[in-house]
């Protein structure tokens, strides 16, 4: 996590700390470090301070201690309507009382642009989102994805050079919502700007994302490309937090050339990656992800570690298989193949062999 | 107001005792406003129906009273008064109480319960309390008997009103349209014309209405606090109903309801017609 190269951030969070009541601490020394055109995610449960940390970079709460910069500038003492930030807001806050058109506008006429210049502008704004003919409705005349696409378009029409969005998505169904990923992710590369996205979906984050913040307990737990996070996770609420995650707890017995040495709970030794263990003796949560877990003999490869597993469930889910097995005392240990023409399926009750490389298996903070 | 057709006997019975109780209390709100009417027309200096009038004989009416309301200096000078004095007294309370009441919504605003309840005290305080408050503050400082002092009293009276109306329409007013406003560049002053304004303007009509009419209506504390240079209406109504007892009284009250019938009428479209601005209702 690169905290002190401050000069190269196009957004900067320098020790943010946030305090609403002056008693408990909601963000708690937050070090952030956005390039400029990033799409920069932050990610984490219910109540874990993203929408605070928006809402100090939007201008509409004050950092309790530490400093933020954007543009190499500090902001702490800037007002909202000078900062120059577009915002697409959780519910939308389009002006019922204004037309599409005119809400888009809006911007535009604070700015004192003139009357052709506007148009233009907005009609530009609405293609973008393909919404083009719709400039003359009412906010309640659209449905909740149109609205959704309006407050987008609304955010970028004064062309600010970063984006804030919060939840954007959260109220649409699952295909719109699809969709919509997309098409922000589109616009956000072809106008290069800055993007910050709040949500606490993680497929969301993964598939939008350069990089994903994901907090928890006000803190940045981890900051790292997707595909980083999902394979290389650096705790274990990160591991859990994101994507499908085995668990086997355990002891660890030694650590040497890269490979701790751990004593599961049921005496078997297995080898893993040493992520945040560093002396033996310490209790660890080894993770491993279900997609790398193999059962198939002729697919095991070399060097792949093996384990006595009892399948409990097999679910056929079409594209794949979703097998539900007892490991080393662990009753939740799932395995996901590929549903190819020559994969085994098993039975509830079979006792089988289960292996994974030692490079998939991670241990990480008990 | 049909009653379901699986409605028991008792249901029913209850169901047209409720209708008639209502009827009641709505002649008992009504008649004595009603009875005016005609009795303005009445061609003799009488308060009571003449046996020509019950024989809805032509001669028994006349326009005599309103004819003496539109020529009488005193009554003129009144309807003047009064036209000068309400219209001013909505503007300064519409303005003070919609600021007021926006300000007192912000959460960050100390003892703003307090504060509240003072601004709203003139709506329940006895008015005769308020009048002689007033009267001896207004003689000290200078403005006992003077128009500006009027203004200023009848617009302490309308506050609350306006307070009370905008207020309720704030609570549904979502604070991230403020937000949004400020985020795309607007200052705090255009934010406030532009987004928050047209979204509380029912509530701001129905309070300007409320605290017109007080102003229109109010008789107790102009006696305290004006002179004979600001006789209003319901002044003169009122000592005409001591000294003179004409009818012509009549025809002003019959004049007042009509006034405040059109008064209602209008500001009922305009709020609904803001209101379907707001997007509350369809088009
Ligand atoms: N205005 C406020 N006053 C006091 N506490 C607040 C305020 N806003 C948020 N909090 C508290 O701060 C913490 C973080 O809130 P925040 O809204 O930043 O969470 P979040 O990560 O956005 O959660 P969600 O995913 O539910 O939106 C919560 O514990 C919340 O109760
Ligand atoms: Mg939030």
């Amino acid at each position: 996590m690169p905290t002190d190269s401050k000069a190269d951030g196009f957004v900067v969070f320098d020790h943010v700390q946030k305090s609403y009541d002056g008693d408990t601490l909601v963000v708690k020394d937050l070090n952030l470090n956005i390039g400029k055109g990033e799409f920069l995610t932050m990610l984490g449960p219910s109540g874990s301070g993203k929408t605070t940390c928006l809402m100090m970079l939007a201008g509409f709460e004050t950092a309790t201690h530490g400093e933020i910069l954007l543009d190499g500038k500090p902001i702490n003492n800037i007002a909202p309507h000078k900062r120059g930030i577009g915002m697409v807001f959780q519910n939308y806050a389009l002006f019922p009382h204004m037309t599409v058109a005119e809400n888009l506008a809006f911007p535009l006429e604070v700015r004192k642009m003139g009357k052709s210049v506007r148009e233009e502008k907005v009609q530009r704004a609405l293609d973008m989102v393909q919404m083009g003919s719709f400039g003359g409705r009412r906010p309640a005349q659209l449905s909740g994805g149109q609205q959704q696409r309006i407050a987008l378009a609304r955010a970028l029409v004064f062309e600010p050079e970063l984006v804030l969005m919060d939840e954007p998505l959260g109220a649409l169904d699952k295909q719109l919502r699809e969709h919509m990923q997309f098409e922000i992710k589109r616009i956000a590369d072809n106008l290069g700007i800055t993007v910050v996205y709040v949500t606490h979906d993680q497929t969301e984050a993964l598939t939008m994302s350069d990089r994903v913040a994901v907090f928890d307990d006000g803190r940045i737990q981890q900051l790292a490309p997707p595909d980083q996070l999902y394979e290389k996770p650096e705790n274990s609420f990160v591991a859990q937090f994101i994507g499908e995650n085995n668990t086997l707890e355990g002891v660890v017995e030694s650590i040497k050339d890269g490979t701790a040495l751990v004593k599961l709970d049921n005496g078997e030794l297995i080898d893993t990656v040493p992520v945040n263990v560093s002396a033996a003796g310490e209790r660890t949560k080894v993770s491993i992800r279900p997609e790398r877990v193999e059962y198939n003999k002729e697919r095991l490869q070399e060097g792949a570690h093996t384990l006595k597993a009892e399948v409990l469930e097999f679910i056929y889910m079409g594209d794949i298989f979703r097998t539900r097995l007892r490991v080393a005392g662990n009753e939740d240990f799932v395995v996901k193949t590929r549903n190819a023409p020559d994969q085994v399926r098993l039975k509830p009750g079979e006792t089988i062999e289960i292996g994974w490389l030692p490079e998939d298996c991670r241990a990480l903070d008990a | 107001m049909a009653l379901p057709t699986y409605a028991t006997t008792g249901q029913k019975i209850w169901h047209y005792s409720y209708l008639t109780l209502c009827g009641l209390i709505f002649f008992f709100l009504i008649a004595p406003i009603i009875v005016i009417i005609p009795l303005s027309f009445n061609a003799e200096d009488f308060f009571t129906f003449t046996p020509k009038m019950l024989a809805l004989d032509p001669e028994g009416y006349s326009l005599k009273h309103y004819r003496d309301f539109f020529t009488n200096p005193n009554w003129q000078q009144a309807l003047v008064n009064s036209v000068k004095i309400a219209p001013v007294a909505t503007l300064l309370s519409v303005s003070l109480g919609t600021l007021a009441a926006v300000g007192l919504s912000q959460s960050h605003v100390p003892f703003r319960r307090a504060i509240m309840a003072v601004l709203i005290s003139p709506m329940i305080v006895p008015l005769i309390i308020s009048a002689a408050g007033m009267y001896f503050f207004y003689s000290r400082i200078g403005l006992q008997g003077t128009y500006f002092g009027v203004v200023l009293a009848h617009a302490v009276l309308g506050v609350p009103f306006v307070i009370i109306t905008v207020t309720a329409t704030l609570v549904g007013f979502d604070r991230s349209l403020t937000r949004a406003a400020a985020n795309m560049g607007a200052d705090p002053v255009t934010t406030f014309f532009r987004v928050q304004m047209p979204l509380i303007l029912p509530g701001v009509i129905s309070g300007g209405l409320f605290a017109f009419i007080t102003s229109f209506d109010e008789v107790v504390v102009v006696l305290f606090v004006g002179s004979a240079g600001q006789k209003t209406l319901p002044w003169q109504m009122f000592t005409g109903l001591r000294e003179q007892i004409s009818p012509t009284i009549l025809a002003v009250a019959t004049l007042l309801v009509v006034i405040s019938i059109c008064l209602l009428t209008v500001v009922e479209l305009l709020r609904r017609r803001s209101e379907r601005l707001r997007g509350m209702s369809p088009t």
